[in-house]
This record gives C-alpha cells, structure tokens and sequence, in this order.
C-alpha cells in the first residue's frame, strides 16, 4: 500500500517535471518570446477604454491627485524652508559662537548686579591666543540712543564693537569705507551706518563723509553696511550704528559707568564647521579657567552656538512636512487601492472583451499590458492633474502665508515618478487576474 | 521596440513550402477531454477522437448540445490542451504548447467565428476586423489597408465605419468573418455561425462561407442543424464525446 501510494507520487513528479520541461522547450525554441503589444498600441487601447468612462476614470483618479498635490506642496515647502535657513545662517555668519555673561538668577531675581559684567578685553585676548581654531572675534557693548540728522530724528541701537566683528558677522560694506584700524585705538567718534538707519536719517541719499548726532556727540559717518534682514530672533539687524568699542566706552557708555575693560559680549567665528562643537568646549573651558570657577560651580557666562539655534527653529517646519509627507502617503495608498478596485471591476465587466482578444490571438502577455497601460494612464494622468493642483496651492501659499514655498523641476519629476509607480503597483493584480481568465470561461460570459 | 522581436517568432510558425501540402491542417491521435479527472465526478467530454482535416476542405462537426463538440472545438481553436493524445494544428504539436505560444497558435493559423458574433461595441467595423493584426504587430497603415480588403471580401467596405449596433445581425457576422480573415488562418472555425439569425440571412452567411471554401480556405463547422452541416464536403458527427 505504501509502496503503490509513494510509486504513484514518483510517477507524478516525473510527469510533471517532464511536463515543464516540455513546455519550457515548446516555449523556447518553436515560438521564441510571447507577442506584445507595441508600447503604442497598448497606450492607445488603455485611452480608447479610459475615454469610455471618462468620469469614472476621473474619480477613480482623485485619490492619486489629492496625493500628488500634496507631495508637491509638501517638497516645495521643505526647499523653501531649507533656502530660508541657509540664507539666514549666512546673514547671521556662518559657524558663529556667542558669548554672553550668565546673569546669577536666584528664583527670577538677579542676585548679583556684577554678574551683568563677567566679560572683559582680558577674556577675548586670552581666547584669540589660546584657541587657534577662532577665525575673528570680537567684543560687544550696546545700547539705545537717538541719532539726529538736522530735522529728522530715529531712535536705534548702537553697537560697540572691535575690528574682526564685521568678518563675524559676515557684513558688507555698501558705501563709503570701514572705519580705520587707528580709529580703534584712539576712540574716535567714527561710525558705519546700518542700512534701516541710512534710509530713516537720510531717505535715498549716501550719507558718507557726512557728520550725524548720536545723543550728545558728533560722529563722522565713514561708511553704510550692506542691508541684512531679519536676525534669529526676528530683529532687524539693519537698524543699528556700530562705533569702536573704546569710542562706545568713552563716549556713549560714559553715563552708565560699567567696570573698565569689561564687554557685555562677545562674538566670535571659526574657520572650519568641524572645529564648532571643539571651539565650544574649549571656549567654555578656558573662561572658566580665566574666572577661576571650581569644578562643579555654576558658570558666569553662557555659550551659544547660532547656527544650531537657526536649525532648532526650523524644526517647526520639519513637523509640517512630516505631517504633509503622511497626507501624501496615505492619499497615495487610498488613490492606488482606488485604482485597483476600479481595474478588478474593469476585468470583471470586460470579461467577454478579454475573452475575445485571447481567442483572435492575444497572449496573457498583451492582456496584462493592456490594463497595466490602463492602470498606469490612469495614476499619470491623476499624477499630472495633481502636479497641477498642487502648483496652484503653492502658489496660494506664497501669495496668503508667511510659509517659504520653493517649486522646481525636481519636485515635478519626483511627483510624475511616484503616479507611475502607484498606477504600475496598483494594477499590477488586476491586470494578472486579466491574463490568467480562460478564454473559454471568458468567452460564455454575458 | 518590442514588435522588432516579432517576427522571429511569427516565422518560426510557419511552415516550409515545401512540407505544407503534406502537414493536415489539422491531426488528432486518439485524442481525450476529462475534466474532474482523479475524482468520482471524472467527466468524459472527448473519448479517444482521431481525425485528419486537409487543407482546403470544409468540414462540419455536428452533434446535439451535450455532445462535446463545444469541448472539440475548444480543442480544435488550440483554446484548450488534451488531457490525452495528440492534437497537430499545422504540424505543430499543441499537447505540449503553453498559454503563450498557444495565443500565437491562435493568433497565425486560425480565424474565429462566433455564435454571438463577439464584436467590440464602441469598435467600428473595420477597428473590429484590425484587432487581430495589432496583435500580430502589423504597422498601422497596414493594418487598415488589410482590414478594409477583408471587409470587401465579405462585401461590407462601404459600412466600414459603422458602430456594430448600427449594423444588422447578418452585417455584425459578416465584420465577424472578416476578423476571422483578416490575418489569413490555415483554419477557419466557426461555432454555430448562424444560431443566432433568421433564416435567410443564415442563407446569405452560409453562401458567404461556401464561398470562401471555393476560394481555397480550410472551413470548420460546428453546428447542431442539419441543413447547415449538408453544405460541408465531409460530416463528422460526435455523440457522447465520440465520432460516430
């Protein structure tokens, strides 16, 4: 018994490989590859049957379109934002270290008034020979004051800073010329305008040369900085007047009288990206050395790293796109599995069709090309719709929305890749459900 | 790109010149249709058919419903594979033929005619007649020049762009015969052609077939009528899956 039952298996593995391999052979050397439909006529037949039903072609493709649309806005903004933060990064300086004193809070109150001054000349010399890895730096003092130009008067900030601030800060000179290194030395009242204050004193002209009031002294005006825009934290960074440090010390700081040799901070910049997260450290260590602070007491200042401040903002925008990305996703899916239900009703209403087509001599090759053709038309076609529809809402937003949208080719090309694909993965089962029909089973039907 | 593969494949179908007369268009060995096969409700459609149809002759297979001549003619149309035997269309042996190779089996040697006519509705007469050669990877222009002499054959040239609802029952089944043509069978096979209309354009068909018989194609009739296998040269007749 068990012996006939295994002699009946072995006779049906032989058979049935001999089968293959026979079919595999007739297939291969009478007839060579199966007959397709040219890429043409495969795009013309899916046209002619999506022309058919055109409006539930239309709504079948409202899936893919909604999704579509939303990766492009979505890509759009997140170039935008990208473009935004690296245009701010470059107005702030790139690779930008600040240093600011810590103001000794106990419970929201500042315990020690002398904290406010914990930053001196000392400091900024002892870091430009100690860590080779600053590029430019530079100590700051400021304050508010009103410059007046004969009618016209605006108050601003000034700023008192050493030479390397402006390679800091990555400011151009517009007009005029940079304040001379023997200015610096002997305090002299000579100031570099910000653009928003050129244009408050003195409207279109180039005040260059010229002498301007900033509270009770005469400045000569040597030169106007080229305009900047909004800072990290949403200042203008245009409105201010810069003066040598020792001038802001002597002249416009005279009043408040802060401990000599002392800045209220300092800026610095380093060379190389890499070095930022050392020059960080090291700073910190080398400031605590200088003030004596113990180990494990607090610190006296605070060290900020600009540009990692820009990239936490822009987090924001990054949940956005998130956001966005999964609407688009989802959408996506929705509109392929739309797709498909519409092409497995498609193959079941045409049944006869196929029918027919395989018993004149199509192959179950053609008949899958024929409705992934339809398939893929019909996401490209929402794809392209999409595009479309998503240009349009980019361009609403740059219109009604403070959001960043930038469009491009790539974006388009990305949008058009992942219709194709969806129509491609989504049709893929149907159109196999197409080739597999028996035309004899087929050809009954109806 | 992809039709440049083509005719590697449609050559090798053919058969030399010289061996053509000798190879039947058609050659069954014993040939058996089971379905169910290994379980009690095993059906015999086919019981041991052997048959050799020549090239040119016109054929009718007649037999009541139930009879299995839908089952031979399945067979026959290389639409189905033997469960025994060996069936040779042209020589070539379908027994061991794939799906594939068997469509362009179909596609090169053989012209179908149906009952219920099958035209494509939104398909005008002559898109109708071309389908085959789209299939065939013929060029375009071809392809109409082809279609519109095969609907003068059937004598329907001037209703080429007529919709299939536009045209009678005997018009629909002449643009059927024409597609059946178009790509020139070795086999025209044609499954109660005249079920489906009224007696005198059945005559009108019938008298269209008699006359492509005498202009040299292979003729297949399936039908159930009498009157209708009578102008066949040869009368096979199938009972019970077996030809009397």
């Amino acid at each position: 018994m068990k012996t006939e039952r295994s002699q009946v298996a072995q006779r049906a593995v032989v058979q049935a490989t001999a089968q293959v391999a026979q079919r595999a052979v007739a297939r291969a050397t009478v007839f060579g590859a199966p007959t397709r439909l040219s890429n043409r006529d495969a795009l013309a037949i899916a046209l002619f049957a999506l022309r058919g039903n055109w409006l539930r072609s239309v709504l079948t493709a409202l899936g893919v379109i909604i999704g579509i649309a939303a990766v492009i806005v979505m890509v759009a903004i997140g170039n935008g934002t990208r473009a935004d933060l690296d245009r701010m990064i470059e107005s702030l300086g790139a690779n930008r270290i600040d240093i600011a004193p810590s103001l000794g809070r106990v419970g929201g109150a500042i315990s020690n008034l002398s904290s406010l001054f914990t930053l001196t000349q000392n400091d900024i010399a002892a870091l430009r020979e100690r860590v080779p890895e600053i590029e430019a730096i530079s100590g700051v003092l400021n304050g508010r004051t009103t410059a007046v130009n004969a009618e016209r008067n605006w108050t601003t900030q000034w700023q008192g800073v050493d030479p390397e601030f402006f390679s800091v800060g990555n400011w151009q000179l517009a007009s005029g010329e940079w304040i001379a290194s023997d200015a610096y030395q002997n305090a002299s009242p000579q100031l570099l305008l910000g653009e928003t204050v050129r244009q408050k004193l003195f409207g279109d002209e180039d005040p260059s040369g010229r002498l301007l009031r900033v509270g009770s002294v005469e400045f000569l005006i040597v030169g106007v900085l080229q305009k900047k825009g909004l800072g990290a934290g949403g200042n203008d960074q245009d409105d201010a007047l810069f003066v040598p440090i020792e001038t802001a010390r002597r002249r416009l700081l005279g009043r408040i009288g802060i401990p000599p040799q002392t800045v209220m901070s300092v800026t610095l910049s380093v060379a190389r990206p890499q070095d930022l997260a050392y020059v960080e450290r090291e700073v910190g260590a080398v400031l605590r050395e200088l003030h004596r602070i113990a180990p494990g007491a607090a610190d006296d200042f605070t060290v900020r790293n600009l540009t990692q401040l820009v990239s936490a903002r822009s987090q924001t925008t990054q949940l956005m796109s998130i956001l966005l990305a999964v609407v688009a996703g989802i959408s996506l899916l929705v509109g392929g599995i739309g797709i498909m239900n519409i092409m497995l009703v498609s193959v079941t209403e045409r049944t006869r069709e196929i029918g027919l087509r395989l018993s004149i001599g199509a192959s179950p090759y053609s008949i899958r090309q024929q409705f992934l053709a339809e398939a893929t038309m019909l996401s490209l076609g929402g794809g392209l719709l999409g595009i479309l529809l998503g240009v349009v809402i980019a361009e609403l937003l740059v219109r009604w929305s403070s959001l960043s949208v930038l469009l491009n080719a790539q974006v388009i090309v990305i949008a058009a890749v992942f219709s194709i694909a969806t129509g491609l993965f989504f049709g893929y089962y149907p159109a196999s459900r197409a080739a597999k029909l028996d035309p004899i089973e087929a050809l009954r039907q109806g | 790109m992809i039709t440049e593969a083509l005719p590697d494949a449609v050559t090798s179908l053919q058969v030399p010149q010289a061996s053509r007369s000798a190879v039947a268009v058609i050659e069954m060995q014993q040939v058996s249709k089971r379905y169910r096969i290994g379980t009690p409700a095993e059906v015999r459609a086919l019981d041991n058919i052997s048959l050799t149809i020549n090239r040119g002759e016109s054929v009718a297979i007649m037999g009541p419903s139930g009879s299995g001549k839908s089952t031979l003619m399945n067979l026959l149309g290389c639409l189905d594979t033997p469960s025994s035997g060996r069936y040779l269309c042209e020589g070539f042996d379908v027994t061991r033929l794939h799906a594939e190779a068997r469509a362009q089996l179909r596609l090169q040697k053989i012209g179908f005619v149906f009952q219920a006519f099958q035209l494509l509705p939104r398909l005008n007469a002559l898109d109708n007649v071309l389908l085959p050669l789209i299939y065939a990877g013929v060029p375009v222009k071809q392809r109409r020049q082809r279609a519109f002499t095969a609907l003068e054959e059937v004598g329907l040239a001037e209703r080429w762009q007529h919709l299939p609802s536009e045209l009678s029952g005997g018009q629909q089944q002449r643009v059927a015969i024409a597609r059946a043509l178009v790509n020139r069978p070795a086999l025209l096979l044609a499954d109660e052609p005249t079920g489906a209309l009224d007696s005198q354009t059945s005559e009108e068909i019938l008298q269209l077939f008699d006359r492509l018989h005498r202009a040299g194609n292979t003729l297949i009739l399936i039908t159930h009528e009498a009157e209708v296998a009578a102008r066949a040269q040869r009368v096979l007749s199938i009972r019970d899956g077996r030809l009397l």
